[in-house]
Formats: C-alpha cells, sequence, structure tokens
C-alpha cells in the first residue's frame, strides 16, 4: 500500500485516476481506516487530502458556505456563523460518534461512505446543499442527494474527489432541523434520521421547503410530497399530518434488530412533525 | 515496501520515525516508540482506549495512520505528568479509584483532559455526554465522573488562586 500526500487537488485527482489497483480518499479516516483494519478493503493507494488547499476551511462567501472536505464535525460545531445559519445540518454533523470522532470525522466523508443512515446527510440535502466536485476532467457540482447511489456507493467516478460542500446562503426567516431515532442515548447509528428546513413570510406561513429522511430507503431520500404538505401552511395539526403521512408513504425500510420495518415507518411521521416545529420555530415562527 | 520517514513533535519533543503506510498512530506509538500508554481495545474508534490529541483535539489513534503525524503535533498520556508530579486528574482517579484494571484509565484522562480545557466547569451531563467515546468494562462510571468533577473544582481553584497572586503581585509592583 501507497501513502500520498498532495497539496493540490488536481494532482490526488489525477492519482486516484492512475493509479490500476484500489484506490482511497483519506479525510477524516473514520470509516476508512476501520474498514482497512477490519480487513474490509485491501487498498493499494490511499490519498491523503488534508494538505489540499481549503480543505480544512470553512468560508463565508456571497452565495453562502463553503465547506472544505477535510473539515471535522468539532471544527463546524466551532464555528457560530454557520451554527447560526444551519443549525440543523450543524447538530447533524455533530451527532456523529463520540468526541475522539467529531475531532477527525466530515460531513464530506459521511456523504461519501454512502451509509443510508449518515446523519449529516439528510440535513444537507434538506438545506440543498450542492457538492463540489474536482475530477481529471475538471470541475462539477452536483446536488447531494445525488451522490448516494446505493448502500456504499456513489455516483462519483473514478479519480473524482469532492472538494468541498456548498450551503446555500440564508433567506431572512428561514430554519432548519434535524432529529434521529437511536436506542440509546449517544454512540448510535439512526435507526431513523429527519431533516426539515423551511422559509417562511411575514405572517408566519411557510413558503419553502425541503424534507429529507435517512435509514428507511437504500440512501437519504428527498420527499417533495412532505415538503408540499407544510408548504402554504402555518404547520397546524392538519398540515403536521399530511407532512407525517407523506414522510411515512416515502419509507422503504429493511427490518433489522435496530428496527422493525412498521417501527420506522411510524417513526420517521413522528420525527418530521418535531423537526419541523423546531425548523419552524428557527425561522421565527410562533 | 519501503517505509516513510515520519517527523512529527510528540509530547513537545520533536521525533522523527519510519513506519509502513498501513501502520496506524496506535501501532507507531507503541511499537515503534515504545510510548505504551495509549492501549489498543477494539481498534475501530469505538472504546477511546487509545487517545491521543492531534494538534490539540482529540482523537482515536487508531483511526489515524501513522504517516498522517508528519508535521502534526501529537499529545498523548505520557506528556500528562510534569515529572513526578501527577496532573489533577491523575491524582482524583487514584484518590477515587476510578480505576480496576486500568486499560481504559490513559484514554479516560486524555479525554477528560480535552474536555475541562475547553470547559473548566462541566456538569456531569456534559462529562457523561463528553466521556461517551470511552468505555470503561469493570470500574463503571460513577467513579470516573465523580473524579472528573473533583479534578474540575480543584483545578478551577488552583487557576482562582494564580489569578489572584497575579493580581496581588501587580499591585505590590
Amino acid at each position: 500500500m501507497k501513502y500520498e500526500r498532495p497539496t493540490t487537488l488536481k494532482a490526488a485527482a489525477q492519482m486516484l485516476a492512475k493509479e490500476k489497483g484500489k484506490a482511497f480518499i483519506l479525510a477524516g479516516g473514520t470509516d476508512l481506516l476501520v474498514r482497512l483494519r477490519t480487513g474490509f478493503i485491501e487498498p493499494d493507494l490511499i490519498v491523503d487530502i488534508k494538505d489540499t488547499a481549503g480543505a480544512r476551511s470553512i468560508q463565508k462567501t456571497a452565495s453562502g458556505f463553503k465547506i472544505g472536505a477535510a473539515v471535522s464535525g468539532a471544527e463546524l460545531g466551532e464555528n457560530a456563523a454557520l451554527k447560526k445559519a444551519w443549525p440543523g445540518v450543524v447538530e447533524a454533523a455533530n451527532l456523529i460518534g463520540s468526541k475522539q470522532v467529531q475531532g477527525r470525522c466530515t460531513m464530506t466523508g459521511n456523504l461519501c461512505n454512502a451509509s443510508p443512515a449518515a446523519d449529516s446527510v439528510p440535513a444537507l440535502v434538506a438545506a440543498g446543499a450542492k457538492a463540489v466536485v474536482v475530477g481529471p476532467k475538471g470541475k462539477r457540482t452536483l446536488a447531494v442527494e445525488d451522490v448516494p447511489a446505493g448502500p456504499g456507493r456513489t455516483s462519483l467516478k473514478k479519480g473524482e474527489i469532492i472538494e468541498s460542500l456548498i450551503l446555500p446562503k440564508r433567506a431572512p426567516k428561514s430554519g432548519d432541523a434535524y432529529l434521529r431515532f437511536i436506542p440509546r442515548t449517544e454512540m448510535d447509528i439512526a435507526v431513523v434520521g429527519v431533516g426539515v428546513n423551511l422559509t417562511l413570510d411575514g405572517k408566519g406561513i411557510v413558503t419553502k421547503a425541503r424534507v429529507a429522511l435517512g435509514a428507511v430507503a437504500p440512501t437519504v431520500v428527498l420527499v417533495p410530497a412532505a415538503a408540499k404538505a407544510i408548504i402554504g401552511t402555518k404547520l397546524d395539526k392538519a398540515a403536521l399530518d399530511a407532512l407525517a403521512a407523506a414522510c411515512a408513504a416515502a419509507c422503504n425500510p429493511i427490518d433489522d434488530k435496530r428496527g422493525t420495518r412498521e417501527f420506522r415507518i411510524k417513526v420517521a411521521g413522528v420525527l418530521a412533525r418535531r423537526a419541523a416545529r423546531i425548523a419552524y420555530k428557527r425561522a421565527g415562527g410562533k | 515496501m519501503s517505509g516513510i520517514t515520519v517527523n512529527t513533535k510528540i509530547n513537545g519533543d520533536p521525533v522523527e520515525f519510519i513506519c509502513e503506510a498501513d501502520e496506524t498512530l496506535l501501532d507507531v506509538l507503541r511499537n515503534r516508540l515504545g510510548l505504551t500508554g495509549a492501549k489498543e481495545g477494539c481498534s475501530t474508534g469505538d472504546c477511546g482506549a487509545c487517545s491521543v490529541t492531534v494538534d490539540g483535539r482529540l482523537t482515536c489513534s487508531c483511526l489515524v495512520l501513522g504517516a498522517e503525524a508528519e508535521g502534526r503535533d501529537i499529545g498523548t498520556i505520557e506528556g500528562m505528568a510534569q515529572g513526578e508530579h501527577l496532573h489533577p486528574l491523575q491524582s482524583k482517579f487514584l484518590e477515587h479509584a476510578a480505576l480496576q484494571c486500568g486499560i481504559c484509565t490513559p484514554g479516560f484522562l486524555v479525554a477528560a483532559k480535552s474536555l475541562l480545557d475547553k470547559n473548566p466547569d462541566p456538569t456531569e451531563t456534559e462529562i457523561r455526554f463528553g466521556l461517551a467515546g470511552n468505555l470503561c468494562r469493570c470500574t463503571g462510571y460513577d467513579k470516573i465522573v465523580r473524579a472528573v468533577q473533583d479534578a474540575a473544582k480543584e483545578m478551577r481553584s488552583a487557576k482562582a488562586k494564580s489569578a489572584k497572586t497575579k493580581t496581588a503581585a501587580k499591585k505590590r509592583a
């Protein structure tokens, strides 16, 4: 196995594209090293991208926030401006693992690991985040929901690397939230996760919304019907009932030791209601 | 396989070592540098027995490659006591009998120090959440939490005392 630490993403992409064996990207390593140590993968090449430009920075730009691929969960949690604009995204990322894992884990890694139960991904999808991808053929941008292709699989091509995640600029009176269910209080994998992001008008009526579910399908899913259920409302009981029903209808979960199919479908609706209420309050609604 | 030469800093001292690409920082610390304070529990980042700091950030050394230590600043349990003088956390762990077999103790101490560096006056809940990445299979957690609370108290009063002395010294000057 070779270990490389290039200083540009272009060089990193070329190394990955040229490698004939199995190549992997290393940022936080909290998934990669576990798979390496348990013999699940046998890499020929590991490309550490932490020294590439911008990999470890959070930039506030005119069009939102640009979060480098190697920014850790702990760094996200310490960024006051990001936390204020996107509290749901930050709380989702901060739910991953322990303090030790937070010191290294990244949202980009969480996305590329492509677990259906990834905590930060429903929040990113609800936020309308974009992934900036650098590859041998140049740059492209894709919606976060288009990155995972199935459990453990992404739509990225050989040599492609996510450089950063872009969170859009916040409209006034907007809020987001992420909730998950786990049987313990900490250090567990989501049985169901729900991200809600919404914008209100001056009267407290929801004008825009995005709702995403985790751990209830092979990939994290964006649920337009759930957003539709609350747009034009003040989140009254009927709207929340319709939201819960739309979320339950979008579930296609597995049955496993952490939760039955029936339980996951029910909990998706329950968490969607609660997350929507939190997002609504954060947006300044009463 | 040719080794990778790595220049790093461990507990403030410059260190150079050679490692293979697939060796973890934990392997390097224990097998190449003789720093056996960090323990290997799970090797999957779940138990926290191998906790160290990298550039001041708490992390599991089993989840870091040795080669990644290049140019970084690593802190291990070996750097916690000042010579014969134990860190208050270490003294309080002894006083409260917050250990039995001791395998998890170095990890708990490194994690607890990292917690108190950021939050000198944590609530019990904050301590329990802050140490959720450290597993203990014999003592249980109550004694550990009490030891951390007691150490935090002592460290706060020591800090207040030294601030007072400094102000008094300034006044005299």
